[in-house]
């Protein structure tokens, strides 16, 4: 039986794969689709699915989601499966380091940006919005919103040049912040290391 | 496709099914152009906003909670229903057609999402309600100014985000502390609630969606009103 399995967002898993080979883990990484945050009730059964499918395999498995809209019931699955979750309501507060609440209250209308989503930008925002077939819904959406803050994993300038044309495309301006791993880092290592089930 | 369809040589009822047809495709020009026409053929104002645009939008919530629509979808409809409400609005107090109630409603503080609210206040609207949208980012005494100045039979609040939907519980607690909380319907929605949250914060119900909404504050206004449901 191998040691440890992560079940992670799909958003996540490049991150949780570079941490993983980081810090030698030596787990097996399983991702679940990102689209399922467009119904987060879908989120609990999928994760659900995976843990049954993998269960035997793993002494350990580690959920890396955020609550992602599932209004607890995330963890209320998790609890009665006995399986952790990295702490965290959603990849942005993660990734934003101990500043997301000061930048919502800074700017309410604040959206944000991952690597992930500014590499997917046109399909899970654009596409999935509905805004390449119908331009007009972009106001619908966004004309609230007042800036574009990039939380940027890697500092990589064709990124940055993606995430100018993903906040043109909305019409607002762009913040970028280099925050790498921000929180997720830190909150995973403790995870592993404060439990004794996982630590390795 | 509706454009290719001479509407003036449709049967009412044909056209009525056209308008809801076309909301439900988000057609808001052929909308516009069919409440004209059957505001031509002397229908009632009201009668052209329940029997076409209110049973279309029901379809349209229906859809959407059985997972055939989707949010763009939604509001491609929601928006051509606001074109044809525009025209309806001005005639419907023209003509002094019966409102069932006063809503006051907004997005709490904190939160600038504003969708699904604005869809809810459509569609209260559409189903008689005097409608008062105080837009996004309301603070408590917003609230209060407004409840105090239209006297509304019901409050609604929305809230798209966990760090802003317990602000709910802070108007609550406010109208409590006014001693004006029993004086009218409570009702919340947004993506993160549910009727745990509901409860836990007194009010009077969740609502998933903005039909759902229409029918909740329907039933709960009668049930106070001591009328039959």
């Amino acid at each position: 039986m191998k040691d440890i399995a992560f079940i992670v967002c799909g958003a996540l898993a490049r991150e949780v794969l570079a941490l993983n080979k980081k810090h030698n883990w030596g787990a097996d990484v399983f991702g679940l689709p990102v689209l399922l945050h467009n119904e987060p009730d879908r989120i609990p059964p999928a994760v659900q699915e995976r843990i049954d499918q993998i269960r035997g395999e793993y002494k350990n498995i580690v959920i890396v989601y955020g609550d992602c809209g599932t209004s607890g019931s995330l963890d209320r699955l998790l609890a009665q499966e006995g399986v952790q979750r990295v702490a965290g309501p959603h990849c942005y507060e993660m990734y934003a380091n101990g500043s997301f609440e000061g930048l919502m209250e800074e700017q309410p209308g604040t959206f944000f940006l991952t690597d992930y989503l500014v590499g997917s930008f046109d399909h899970l925002v654009l596409e999935g919005l509905g805004i390449d077939q119908n331009p007009q819904l972009r106001d619908d959406y966004f004309s609230n919103y007042t800036r574009v803050v990039y939380l940027a994993q890697r500092e990589d300038p064709s990124l940055q040049q993606r995430a100018k044309w993903a906040a043109d495309c909305l019409g607002l301006p762009l913040e970028i912040r280099q925050t790498g791993y921000g929180l997720l880092e830190g909150r995973l290592l403790k995870l592993i290391n404060d439990s004794p089930q996982l630590s390795l | 496709m509706s454009e290719e369809i001479d509407i003036t040589k449709l049967e009412t009822p044909e056209l009525l099914e056209l308008i809801q047809d076309d909301l439900y495709d988000g057609l808001a020009d052929e909308v516009v152009a069919s409440v004209n026409e059957l505001l031509a053929r002397d229908m009632t104002p009201s009668d052209v906003l329940n029997k076409g645009l209110v049973a279309g939008m029901e379809i349209v919530g229906f859809d959407f909670r059985d997972g055939i629509l989707f949010v763009p979808e939604v509001l491609m409809a929601a928006k051509a229903m606001k074109a044809g409400m525009e025209i309806l609005r001005p005639l419907l107090i023209e003509t002094g057609a019966t409102q069932i109630g006063t809503l006051v409603i907004g997005t709490v503080k904190g939160d600038i999402h504003d969708i699904g609210k604005n869809l809810v206040s459509m569609m209260m609207e559409g189903a008689g309600f005097n409608v008062i949208n105080l837009g996004i980012n309301t603070d408590v005494d917003a609230f209060l100014e407004a409840i105090e100045e239209h006297k509304p039979d019901i409050l609604g609040m929305s809230a798209m985000l966990t760090t802003t939907m317990t602000y709910m519980a802070v108007v609550i607690e406010a109208l409590e502390e006014k001693g004006i909380r029993d004086q009218l319907l409570v009702l919340v929605g947004g993506a993160p609630l549910n009727d745990a949250f509901a409860e836990e914060i007194r009010a009077d119900a969740y609502c998933r969606d903005a039909a759902v909404g229409v029918e909740t504050a329907k039933k709960l206004l009668a049930i106070r009103r001591g009328q039959p449901g």
